[in-house]
């Protein structure tokens, strides 16, 4: 996919890391590709994600929200249904068979939602590793119950104090490691971000989505989607869905955090806004948001997941090309969304993923009721449920935290 | 006279050069100019001045912390530039900018380089620029007849320090360990071979840093390299005990 240097996509892209990282690089371009030449590899990969996750995840007709709507047909793909309940896994999956070649013992990664998190400590606990995972002392805190499974998996969790306290921060710290402990370390990068072959290999990982949705829609329908949606911080359940249909005549539609709204600067939309720019930072270059002296803004999200600078590469390079076009939904259009996909589907998709709902509720209604839609159902929303039911205001809820906290103190 | 000229002339009177560093900025834009003033009377040989940036991949704590308190002051990069010059018309030792690449990127290689000519800069230490994608850097730095300063690490391949010292000029800077500034660096511990394949490597002169903290460490690498480097250390005595523990900290080094 790369188009002229290597490790860039159009002009994003590349590998700004210190030097000291330079030979560890170098060790994963050469196994990266090697994997991706060897057929059997994938094989494995297959096989280990139909018996310890749940691949291939079923594409779900939604007929109560298609018929509330009254347009295009609604489909979903249930990667909340993976293991540990979100895409998250397929990467660090992939990632830990290649730290099982590579004869490393010990893995890090950041955090924001703390899916990845979870998802790595797994992965570490299964292949028998040690585990460090840095995350946002903000995050920490937004996401209590995803910490809580983490470090009953063996993990080291550290909550990261610098800087703003979300997700960058904890990449920052995760690389802070990395460069002392490379040599027994792999750090296991959640998103399609970060210095080449990351933003490649895990699309490349992600992939396995998108080749199932695609057979997925042809079994079911006959024909492939018109459009399909996915929500978008650094990139991956994006780049994983729609690689299946890259080459097809399927729009592909990106929803980036809204926050507050998009002309109050307190949102995460790199492409949907007019507020970033090009930059280098976390070791490549793509779109910040970053101000006029290059340092980084802060940014808002409902979304610990998709409360991000920057944005993948390969995403960058596809909306200079006009083959993805990017939304942004706010923090009450997602809280609308999930409320409405829970009443009329009982299903819970993650505050991330319920952006890329809120968009397609926008546009499933203009449609005709022979065009389908997929919706890339990234996560579930259960590790949510203390940002949801404040959303909510749930009285309820309220008093059963009250309650449980008094049983704590006595 | 250009860096690498000055660094071997101060060289036949002086062993050893030293190095001193500060983040811009911090405590105030005031203790910038005076912290320069103390270290140059104490006799340091040149400086890097460090442009915070608010995602200082490459540092430890100490420096990330004055970073990003120089940053939450209202550190700007004009600000930054205007103490800068001040610094290089008062004082007459060579200056050289330490910083990120987004920070040179967003303002233009061009006209960054062109602003430091302007300013009295000599050069810049860019960690996060690997010499793959340099070009943009280098000839920016180049055609304005500063020196881009490149890193050697102690796990560089040979065939990787001469790609390396093919792309900087003025010196190398050879991190004496892996890992981030600020930690402890055991200069007992045998790092000579690490620094001759870097003295084999290269005509440049050497300078080591990351970790240097006492006249030991110094003297320890007495012979190897042209230049230690001093970084967190001086802002670690600055904060526990001002300019007079820092002028006090620079001469028990000499
Ligand atoms: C459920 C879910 N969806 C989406 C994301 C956003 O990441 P990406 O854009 O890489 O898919 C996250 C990140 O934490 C997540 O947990």
């Amino acid at each position: 996919m790369a188009e002229g240097k290597a490790g860039y996509f159009g002009e994003y892209g590349g590998a700004f890391i210190p030097e000291v990282l330079h030979a560890t690089f170098e060790e994963l371009n050469e196994k990266f590709t090697e994997i991706k030449a060897d057929p059997d590899f994938w094989q494995e990969y297959e096989n280990l994600m139909s018996t310890y996750s749940c691949r291939a995840t079923p594409l779900t007709y939604a007929d109560n929200l298609s018929r509330h709507f009254g347009g295009a047909q609604i489909y979903i793909k249930r990667e909340d249904l993976n293991h540990t309940g979100a895409h998250k896994v397929n990467n660090v999956m992939g990632q830990g068979l290649l730290v099982k070649r590579m004869g490393k013992k010990r893995v890090i990664a950041e955090t924001g939602a703390g899916q990845h998190g979870v998802a790595t400590a797994t992965m570490a606990a299964k292949f028998g590793l040690e585990c460090t995972i840095y995350m946002g002392e903000i995050d920490v805190l937004r996401q209590r119950p995803n910490v809580f499974w983490m470090e009953r998996m063996g993990a080291t969790v550290v909550p990261v104090k610098e800087g703003t306290r979300v997700l960058k921060d904890s990449i920052n710290e995760a690389f802070r490691d990395w460069v002392t402990n490379m040599d027994d370390t792999h750090y296991v990068l959640g998103t399609a971000c970060g210095p080449a072959p990351f933003p490649e290999m895990v699309s490349y990982f992600q992939s396995i989505i998108g080749k199932e949705a695609r057979r997925q829609s042809l079994e079911a329908t006959g024909k492939l989607p018109d459009s399909v949606y996915a929500c978008v911080g650094g990139g991956s359940n994006a780049m994983g869905i729609f690689q299946g249909f890259m080459d097809d005549d399927v729009e592909l539609v990106g929803v980036e955090a809204g926050g507050h709204g998009i002309d109050t600067h307190l949102h995460a939309s790199r492409i949907a806004s007019n507020d970033a720019t090009v930059g280098v930072a976390q070791g490549f270059r793509t779109y910040f948001l970053q101000n006029q002296d290059g340092q980084m803004n802060e940014t808002h999200s409902v979304s610990a997941g998709l409360d991000y600078i920057g944005i993948s590469p390969l995403l960058a390079n596809l909306a200079d090309q006009g083959r993805i076009r990017f939304e942004s939904a706010t923090d009450v259009e997602v809280i609308d969304a999930l409320s409405l996909t829970m009443k009329k589907e009982g299903l819970i998709p993650a505050l991330e993923t319920s952006h890329a709902f809120a968009q397609a509720f926008k546009d499933a209604p203009k449609m005709r009721s022979d065009q389908t839609i997929i919706i890339n159902q990234s996560g579930r929303g259960d590790k949510d449920i203390f940002t949801i039911a404040d959303a909510f205001d749930d009285p309820k809820w309220k008093q059963f935290i009250i309650e449980k906290a008094r049983q704590y103190e006595s | 006279m250009n860096l690498e000229n000055y660094i071997k002339a101060r060289r036949q009177q002086k062993d050893i050069l030293l190095m001193t560093h500060i983040v811009l900025g911090y405590p105030s834009f005031d203790d910038s100019l005076r912290l320069v003033e103390t270290m140059v009377k104490a006799g340091v040989d040149l400086m890097e001045l460090q442009i915070p940036f608010s995602e200082p991949m490459a540092d430890g704590p100490v420096i990330m912390k004055a970073s990003q308190e120089s940053l939450e002051n209202g550190a700007t990069l004009e600000r930054c530039f205007e103490t800068a010059e001040k610094i290089c018309s008062e004082f007459d030792i060579p200056f050289l900018f330490m910083s990120y690449c987004n920070i040179l990127h967003k303002y233009g290689f061009q006209p960054f380089a062109e602003k430091m000519k302007a300013i009295g800069i000599k050069g810049s230490i860019v960690p996060d620029i690997p010499p793959e994608d340099a070009q943009d850097y280098t000839a920016a730095m180049k055609q304005q007849q500063l020196d881009p300063i490149f890193l050697f690490a102690p796990n560089s391949s040979d065939a990787r320090m001469k790609t390396i010292e093919k792309t900087g000029s003025g010196f190398i800077y050879c991190v004496a360990r892996t890992g981030v500034t600020g930690s402890n660096t055991d200069f007992s511990e045998d790092i000579s071979d690490y620094l001759r394949r870097s003295r084999a490597a290269t005509d440049l002169p050497l300078a080591v840093g990351f970790g240097i903290k006492e006249k030991a460490d110094i003297d320890a690498v007495k012979g190897f390299v042209d230049i230690a480097i001093i970084g967190t250390e001086s802002i670690r005595v600055m904060d526990a005990s001002g300019l007079e523990g820092v002028d006090r900290f620079i001469r028990s080094l000499a």
